[in-house]
């Protein structure tokens, strides 16, 4: 500021070292700026460092004393009992059950909404729906589980009265509602994403809407639909929060959905619930939880970026 | 009526059969495809009408006012509101300005290198990663390694890593709206990169930036999972140490190492009691942390909405 007013007093003042120094002092500031805003996206990387980091570490403390073979064969989860039985199975046969049913909820009501609203929908349609949808993805997971435990159950049983207050049912079919949204917006974007040309060439040969959507638009978007289903599967293994609540939180080895049972993320939930002193093996078996929970969800992860790129079609 | 039809005229009855087969088909499965789209539509108001309707006897002043208790019918929301806002604080402060920095770094500063590619599949994978697991990283690092504590400044670190994702890829989108003219313009009157982002691009993917702040914000209201595993406590009859005071120096940052608890932790307690007039409480509190992500989202639907219609470079 001060040079400023110096230079406009004195015009002929004006030197070309104070013009070299004021550049030095703007690029500088450059500079800074630059390394700070850099120090800011790194923070995503640090964050995932960060996470690897305390899982294997709070892991190995965990495996010091439980051997890898017994984890992962043991078909008993019973960490805080005096008999311990550390077999992580039941917990993942939890996870899989839940997400499994979710499944089979989402990816037909998802498929369908998502050709409807890509291929049928006039556009008023879309306009009102795809908010709605998107509002869906953003209700809290604890409404939902109190949705899963205190109306979606007691509706089952009126269907099936031997039904327990704690399944695996009632709580896999209401996230199978929460990842609709996931999978049809995005299996609707693969589909929008064909070439208009691809369309107009089949209904120039007779083809209906119908026919048109699922053999010629379906079929080329095979990858972005897949992609979609993958994601949901991450989003259902990852859930936590309706599980706990209307699943039950009993480590069971059961496929049976009619049964209540414990998932990775809901062991998690109630040891952290209670009051474990840190480095503890219950404290342990949390992270050596959540590492192959985050394993699940990355083995979904790079499956989803696969499938996309190997179907992905040239037009 | 004539006995015998000629062979043309036959098939192209057949053929007109089977186009209102085809049609029927396109109708039928129209109607289906409603159907589905209603599941989400009717899920969203069932769950809304169910959550008021239970919680209605709650509905009133004293729920708000009132401390924690063991009496459902006097236990109240108090320390509840008064965390989520704390920790909410935390977040904002926090993952505001680092999103935001990082977008704009990702979008306007960052060679195309090994480098950003780096960052870039950090980000997207950060997106899928499930909030427990940051619940993880925070218990292990934040409580103890750190040695913060299970205190709001945790509770609030933790969702701000947990919505750093969305923050990041929403500036990056609406930075990338603006066309490189307006970039080139600055430049061609001198300016430096600073003052292009600052004066530029800033102001107009602000409308852009704000709707991924509310979305990300709406989504660390009402995360659970991650803050009950840092250990927040459940039954709290005390707020934290007031932010302001009277008296200089007016701000007063020990609320920062207070215990907590949240909104949704408080609804997953009540819901978890076997006494089911604590079901009511339950409900009251979903009813109300459902309406304000509710309002949050659809502002920033909204926001984008108007932002998509209004802009035309």
């Amino acid at each position: 500021m001060s040079m400023a007013t110096e230079v406009l007093n004195n015009p002929l003042e004006l030197r070309i070292s104070d013009r070299l120094a004021k550049n030095f002092r703007r690029h500088f500031k450059e500079r800074v700026i630059e390394f700070i805003l850099m120090m800011a996206a790194l923070s995503a990387v640090a964050t995932t460092v960060g996470i690897v980091a305390i899982l294997l570490y709070e892991s190995a403390g965990f495996f010091a004393h439980v051997s890898i073979v017994d984890f992962l064969t043991d078909t008993q989860w019973t960490p805080l009992f005096e008999d311990a039985h550390y077999g992580i199975l039941p917990l993942v046969m939890g996870t899989l059950v839940t997400s499994g049913i979710a499944l089979m909820v989402a990816v037909p009501l998802g498929t369908i909404a998502a050709i409807y609203l890509s291929e049928f929908a006039s556009h008023r349609v879309r306009e009102i729906c795809k908010p709605i949808l998107e509002l869906l993805v953003g209700v809290p997971t604890v409404v939902f589980g109190y949705f899963a435990l205190l109306f979606v159950t007691p509706m089952l049983q009126k269907i099936f009265p031997e039904l327990p207050g704690f399944n695996m049912l009632g709580p896999g079919i209401v996230m199978g509602i929460m990842i609709i949204p996931y999978i049809s917006s995005m299996a609707e974007d693969a589909m929008r994403a064909v070439p208009m040309s691809m369309r107009e060439g089949s209904y120039a040969m007779g083809a209906t809407r119908f026919q048109t959507a699922v053999r010629v638009v379906a079929p080329a978007a095979t990858s972005g639909i897949i992609a979609a289903y993958i994601l949901g599967i991450s989003r259902a293994v990852g859930e936590t929060m309706v599980v706990a609540i209307a699943a039950g939180q009993q480590p069971t080895m059961t496929i049976n959905p009619m049964e209540g049972a414990a998932t990775i993320t809901a062991y998690i939930v109630q040891v952290a619930m209670g009051d474990l002193p840190h480095g503890s093996i219950g404290y342990q078996s949390i992270f050596a939880a959540g590492l192959v929970l985050a394993f699940m969800t990355l083995f979904f992860n790079l499956l989803g970026h696969l499938a996309r790129k190997k179907y992905r079609e040239a037009y | 009526m004539t006995t015998q039809q000629p062979a043309v005229l036959k098939n192209l009855d057949e053929v007109r059969a089977m186009i209102r087969r085809h049609k029927l088909n396109d109708y039928i499965f129209s109607i289906i495809g409603l159907i589905a789209l209603m599941v989400g539509l009717l899920t969203l108001l069932t769950l809304f009408v169910d959550l008021v309707m239970d919680g209605y006897p709650r509905f009133n002043q004293e729920f708000l006012s009132n401390f924690p208790s063991r009496r459902a019918g006097s236990a109240g929301l108090l320390t509840a509101w008064v965390g989520s806002l704390l920790v909410m604080t935390v977040t904002f402060v926090t993952a505001v300005p680092l999103g935001v920095a990082a977008g704009v770094y990702l979008e306007e500063y960052a060679p195309k290198n090994w480098f950003t590619d780096l960052i870039e599949i950090n980000v997207s994978n950060l997106a899928g990663v499930p909030s427990i697991i940051y619940g993880l990283l925070a218990l292990g690092l934040f409580v103890y390694i750190l040695d913060l504590g299970q205190s709001i400044l945790t509770a609030g670190l933790t969702l701000a890593l947990l919505i750093l994702p969305v923050v990041i890829v929403t500036t990056r989108e609406s930075i990338r709206a603006i066309p490189v003219s307006i970039r080139e313009g600055a430049y061609a009157v001198g300016a430096t990169k600073w003052q292009v982002v600052s004066d530029h691009i800033l102001h107009y993917s602000f409308g852009g930036i704000l709707t991924g702040i509310i979305i990300g914000m709406a989504r660390a209201l009402g995360e659970t999972a991650p803050v009950i595993t840092i250990g927040a406590l459940t039954f709290i009859a005390f707020l934290p140490p007031a932010p302001v005071m009277a008296e200089p120096p007016f701000l007063n940052f020990e609320w920062l190492q207070s215990g907590f608890t949240v909104l949704p932790i408080q609804m997953f307690n009540w819901l978890s009691r076997p006494d089911h007039a604590f079901h009511t409480n339950a409900a009251a509190t979903g009813a109300i942390i459902i309406i304000v992500t509710l309002l949050m989202n659809g502002t920033a639907i909204w926001l984008r909405y108007r932002i998509r219609k209004n802009i035309k470079w």
